[in-house]
């Protein structure tokens, strides 16, 4: 897979196009970019979220696994907005972003790939992706539509077809092109590799993989365990609404209890 | 013979296009919010009886018109604002009944405010008939039809070249979804509130100086606007502008070659025939594509 995306090395001048982050490299701070303090969030009667405590730092891929049913889903949802919360922070870059409207959070740079795709249907693939570049400046768009094409060349075949007539994958490509196109500053990707065959998960996983080595804060929410922790610095596990653990990703590889429980080892 | 059915297919399809805007507004609201809006009739009243008002008080036809279509599209603002927002999430039917009672509220503040009597408007340009093989078309038919035209154009352009337009096409497909890419969805429900009411004043505006107005007249211009849309595909554009035309079409052939008293009645009986055979419209097979 080749990708054209890897930050340079020198330092970047200031004219130079950044990569689909839009995180520049000197607002690093000791502060995390994302800290969830407390976070509980209910569908009714039923509590998903029972306090859930997170934090990433910038550039920092964090992998959020657990089985059926844990609440990851739930989480990255509260985290763009669209979830109500009962209790709990939010912080983004060192502001309280728990009571912004999504559309909000989304302009300050939290951007995601649903779970389900969640593609617009009707519309055209390339109007797909101009929506998700709906709160950028219009200069920008034309390039980093480019850049989406060549991340995923099929979608560049496709553009004019509508989205709905894509396969799964195809539209798993899309919602994160989608997703991209807003310039994340913090990229939240729910199961991007729910219901592919094995060549196409590879292939999303390999996109991520580059898309962390460009430098992009990510939050992986995933089924396939493995895959994610392998690919994450770090890792939280869910069970019911809470964070059951956390560590590195190689740390929760190793331990055994996640190897029983998520793993199948 | 030719020359009375020209003159049917005239009155026809000039009340047509008045259901056409008329069902392009339900199809906007329903879209945008899956909300059936019932109030969508009083806009019609309201872009008529509002020209006559303005008119009258010495404002130049234009500007009077311009207002007659700003005032309605700010009531349907606040019909959202107000009526809709508040209750979110709640049945279909329970939303049904809020947009019916709101429109009980315009019609009785219209009937205090204009009081119960008809009014005219003068027509744009002069009363001069023009001659078409025989059958009469009055200037203002012309008129009727090119701004509806224009008006679907508009929309039409608005919807497939403007990224605000597709923003209320994803807002409508998923909300959602819309939400994530930054897209104010609340904004758009104004929006859509905002255009069908301005859409339904603009058709009520056009076809007055043809039928006169009254405080009461929406209602059964609101209903067959409904119809149209219906027959359409609920949610269609297209569906909309053709179920509009062709219901001004059967209702003045059926007034013509069976009787004028079952003008009204002849709608209703289409909309049972649609609802029995084909309860998804005209076009309405495109919906399955929503997701
Ligand atoms: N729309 C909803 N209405 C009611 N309960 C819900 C809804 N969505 C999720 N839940 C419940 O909330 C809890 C968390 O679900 P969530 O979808 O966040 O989990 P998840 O970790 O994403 O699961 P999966 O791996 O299946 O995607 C579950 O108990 C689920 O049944
Ligand atoms: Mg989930």
């Amino acid at each position: 897979m080749e990708i054209t995306l890897s930050r340079s090395a020198a330092p970047m001048a200031p004219s130079a196009p950044l990569p689909f982050s839009s995180d520049h490299p000197a607002a690093t701070g000791a502060a995390p970019l994302l800290r969830v303090e407390g976070l509980t969030s209910a569908y009714g009667r039923i509590q998903a979220l029972k306090g859930i405590s997170l934090e990433l730092r910038r550039g920092e891929t964090v992998a959020l696994v657990g089985a059926n049913g844990a609440g990851k889903t739930t989480f990255l949802r509260a985290l763009s907005g669209v979830q109500p919360i009962s209790s709990g922070r939010i912080l983004f870059d060192g502001e309280d972003i728990s009571t912004l409207r999504a559309d909000k959070r989304m302009r300050r740079g939290i951007c995601q790939s649903p779970e389900g795709r969640q593609v617009f249907g009707p519309l055209s693939i390339e109007d797909n992706l101009r929506l998700g570049a709906y709160t950028q400046p219009r200069q920008q768009v034309a390039g980093d539509l480019e850049r989406v094409y060549g991340l995923f060349p099929v979608l560049a075949e496709k553009r004019r077809m509508p989205a709905g007539t894509l396969s799964g994958g195809q539209q798993q490509m899309l919602a994160i092109g989608r997703a991209l196109m807003g310039r994340p500053r913090l990229l939240l990707l729910d199961e991007p590799s729910m219901g592919l065959a094995p060549l196409l998960v590879e292939e999303v996983f390999a996109v991520v993989k580059a898309l962390k080595a460009e430098g992009m804060s990510i939050v992986l929410a995933e089924q396939n365990a493995f895959a994610a922790l392998a690919l994450a610095d770090r890792g939280y596990v869910l069970e019911t609404g809470t964070v059951a653990l956390e560590g590195s990703g190689t740390e929760l590889i190793g331990n055994e209890q996640v190897r029983s429980a998520y793993l199948g080892m | 013979m030719l020359a009375q059915f020209l003159q049917f297919l005239f009155s026809g399809i000039t009340v047509g296009a008045t259901y056409a805007l008329a069902a392009l507004g339900f199809t906007l609201i329903y879209n945008a919010s899956n909300v059936i809006n019932f109030a969508q009739g009083e806009f019609i009243m309201l872009g008529g009886m509002l020209a006559v008002f303005f008119a009258q008080s010495g404002l130049p036809l234009p500007a009077a018109m311009l207002l007659a279509i700003l005032v309605p599209a700010g009531v349907g603002v606040l019909i959202e604002k107000l009526a809709i927002e508040p209750v979110k999430g709640a049945e279909t039917v329970s939303l049904i009944i809020i947009t019916i009672g709101a429109s009980l509220v315009i019609r009785g503040l219209a009937a205090v405010g204009f009081g119960k009597g008809t009014f005219s408007l003068p027509a744009f340009s002069g009363e001069t008939p023009i001659d078409v093989l025989g059958a009469t078309l009055m200037p203002q038919s012309l008129w009727v039809l090119g701004v509806t035209a224009a008006a679907v154009g508009a929309l039409w352009y608005f919807f497939n070249y403007s990224l605000a337009g597709k923003a209320m096409l994803a807002t409508a497909c998923n909300r959602m979804a819309a939400q994530l890419v930054g897209i104010d969805t609340n904004g758009v429900l104004f929006l859509s509130f905002a255009l069908s009411a301005g859409m339904g004043a603009l058709g009520g505006i056009l076809i007055a100086p043809l039928t006169l107005t009254a405080y009461d007249v929406g209602v059964m211009l609101g209903l067959k606007g409904f119809v149209a849309a219906v027959l359409g595909g609920l949610g269609n554009g297209l569906g909309a502008v053709v179920g509009g035309l062709l219901v001004g079409l059967i209702e003045a052939l059926g007034a013509g070659y069976i009787s004028s008293a079952y003008k009204d009645a002849i709608p209703f009986v289409l909309i049972l025939l649609i609802l029995f055979f084909m309860p998804r419209g005209l076009f309405g097979a495109r919906l399955t594509e929503r997701v």
